[in-house]
């Protein structure tokens, strides 16, 4: 993983609450055992007509929308499936940040593990930045937990440290995981007996 | 200190805990399926890892298989390519693979339980949402991404954050016409797809206590659709006899043990809950969903909400969006509204005893002509099951299909879908936008439900055919 750096991007807004996982990328497009190319398909039933054609209309087919980093969802953004297709197609197009008043659980896992970072404010804030118009501009600031909108207002938002020190050194979870390998033995000697090979054919 | 299951399942499990760090929890059982290992064994394969624990990890093919004759070639390349890169990971890796041609091959939620992998007191994962199913065992049962599978295959550990503890008490008794689903449905109309948002549900109650597994583990399996990742049930007598003799469930005097060790998962006299919502089981009729999103549902006779008289904006744009795609008028109820395909199935509802509340709505009555109607069981076992009961015969005497196990139509990865702008009636677990094929528009009920819109082919209140 790249290591997560601050940066100020212009906002997609996208104000609707429940935009759920077969929205972002649509369970057709699961077929693929690779994690590549599903940028293509983001928001796919929301972004092209019948035949394939974008629609203008859809705010990420806008020309102007276009090189955005910063998604300003609404409530409870990415409920549904735990497809990490959702934040792999999200960071496949650019973005590399969320803002919304809540996240789904299992989304917001995926989305850490993929420098995806999803960014929780009050729904004051969050009032704020729908209503800061088109070219508002947001600075995200990681080290520091701190978002400042178009006004200036800086706005702390809450990452648990382990996360945030997975997000700025750009190394993964499993790094970390394997290093234990000595106590997981441990509580393994300590596992019922039958448990031991219950998967194994009988 | 009296502690929840959910502490207990918890503390159970913990490996360590640091400061700094989440809590390394244990992973007893890894349920695997075609969509979403593909790229954590790629990832293994990167680093040069091996599965730590192949005998607690199974997998099974069942979200991109098609339903119709399992002897014919897969016409799909891209699912028979994934289907084959299931087969062949596990047999790289050591795993036991229920596959395609597999006489134990289901959905993965089924077969789980079916098996007797499922016990009480377990830490259950797989790469899918529906995992809470599991909970019904008293096991905590939770979905995971792909690189947590990633994770689990490699050390058969997740690092994890404690999730609130809310409990959902169910008391009193379900009227005629009125089931598990109707109860899960009722829950998450009232609390919304994110009212369980960092939480983990434990159902308890006289109504919950009173139902069977295959009823509990309907119940569970849609508590991610309330937005809580687990939900499960305390083990009881109920439980131990529907493990009692399955294939992995523990023998003699090791059952005796595990009996004993089972019952010690169950709340703790005077312990406390983060929050607690009670439902009143007389009080609730059949429900159904009308929206994009499974907590947009009602009472089947209850007209549906006006977005003129919404509050909240955000809210109001959402139920206005909603009605729009589904083609409904708010302040009408739904009842009476005609349907193209009735789905029975699903990880939801796909088990024998779904299959038989069907056969017996159905049993001597003819579908509606305007009605495609597709009866989708959950694994090869429960279609056994079903033939030595003559189920398919009464679906087929109807007019329904009666098809090969797997996911189906609740996700349509498989070809079973719906065309655009087709209502259905579906025992499933999602009715978001397209779900069940592009521009395709699901209610989401019971199974009686289900069977009894399919006869009129209109949505009905099953109680009037009882």
């Amino acid at each position: 993983m790249t290591p997560f750096t601050n940066f100020e991007s212009k906002m997609i807004p996208l104000p609707l609450n429940n935009v759920d996982t077969d929205q972002i990328i649509p369970a057709r497009f699961l077929k693929t055992t690779s994690k590549l190319g599903l940028d293509k398909q983001l928001f796919n039933d929301w972004r092209y007509d019948a035949d394939g054609n974008p629609k203008p209309e859809f705010v990420i087919n806008k020309p102007e929308m276009q090189g955005r980093q910063v998604l300003l969802a609404g409530d409870n953004f990415a409920c549904g499936s735990s497809r990490e297709h959702a934040p792999w197609a999200l960071t496949q197009w650019g973005l590399r940040a969320v803002i919304s008043t809540s996240f789904a659980d299992i989304f917001k896992q995926n989305a850490l593990k993929n420098s995806l970072l999803p960014i929780v404010v009050p729904a004051d804030v969050h009032a704020e930045l729908l209503a800061a118009g088109d070219d508002a501009v947001v600075k995200i600031d990681l080290p520091n937990q701190l978002l400042t909108t178009p006004s200036g207002r800086q706005v702390e938002f809450p990452v648990d440290a382990f996360s945030k020190h997975c997000l700025l050194k750009g190394v993964d979870e499993l790094g970390y995981i394997l290093e234990q390998s000595a106590e997981i033995a441990t509580f393994e000697a300590s596992h019922p007996a039958h448990i031991n090979a219950l998967a194994a054919a009988v | 200190m009296p502690r929840t299951i959910i502490e207990k399942l918890w503390d159970s499990h913990v490996v360590h805990e640091r400061p700094g760090a989440p809590t390394l929890l244990y992973i007893d059982l890894h349920l695997v399926h075609e969509v979403t290992s593909p790229q954590a064994f790629q990832g293994l394969r990167e680093r040069g890892l091996k599965v730590r624990r192949p005998e607690l990890t199974i997998a099974t093919a069942d979200h991109s298989i098609p339903t119709s004759d399992r002897s014919l070639p897969i016409v799909d390349q891209i699912a028979r390519k994934q289907l084959e890169q299931l087969e062949a990971n596990c047999k790289e890796f050591g795993i036991r693979c229920l596959g395609v041609h597999s006489d134990r091959q289901g959905i993965v939620h089924v077969i789980g339980p079916e098996l007797g992998l499922t016990q009480p007191g377990m830490t259950v994962v797989c790469g899918d949402s529906h995992t809470a199913t599991h909970g019904a065992f008293g096991a905590l049962a939770f979905g995971i991404g792909t690189s947590e599978v990633e994770q689990v295959l490699a050390m058969q550990c997740l690092l994890q954050r404690k999730s609130k503890t809310f409990q959902v008490q169910v008391d009193g008794t379900l009227h005629a016409g009125v089931s598990a689903k109707d109860i899960i449905l009722a829950l998450i109309a009232q609390i919304g797809v994110g009212g369980g948002t960092g939480s983990i549900f434990e159902y308890t109650g006289s109504a919950i206590r009173a139902l069977t597994m295959d009823e509990r583990m309907t119940v569970c399996n849609m508590s991610i659709e309330g937005g809580s990742r687990a939900g499960l049930i305390a083990p009881d007598d109920t439980t131990f006899e529907y493990l009692s003799g399955r294939d992995h469930a523990p023998k003699a005097a090791e059952w005796d043990e595990a009996v004993v060790r089972w019952k010690q998962f169950g709340t703790d006299q005077g312990a406390t809950y983060d929050r607690t919502l009670h439902i009143d089981a007389n009080a609730l009729e059949p429900m159904i969903t009308y929206g994009t999103n499974p907590g947009m549902g009602v009472s089947i006779n209850a007209p549906l909400p006006e977005p003129s008289q919404v509050a909240d904006p955000l809210e109001r744009d959402s139920i206005t969006k909603a009605l729009a795609y589904m083609g409904l008028e708010g302040g009408k109820p739904l009842v009476g509204h005609p349907i193209d395909v009735v789905f029975i199935g699903s990880c939801t509802n796909s088990r024998i005893s779904d299959l038989r509340t069907a056969a017996g709505i159905l049993k001597g009555r003819k579908v509606s002509d305007k009605v495609r109607v597709m009866v989708v069981p959950g694994s090869q076992e429960i279609k056994r099951q079903a033939i030595a009961e003559g189920l398919p015969e009464i679906f087929r005497a109807a007019g329904a299909e009666w098809r090969e196990p797997g996911c189906s139509m609740c996700i349509a990865m498989n070809g079973d879908q719906l065309s655009p702008g087709q209502y259905s009636v579906s025992t499933s677990n999602r009715n978001f936008e397209g779900r069940q094929g592009k521009g395709g528009r699901t209610f989401l009920a019971s199974p009686l439900t289900a069977a009894a819109s399919a006869i009129t082919g209109v949505v009905t209140d099953v109680r009037t055919l009882l």
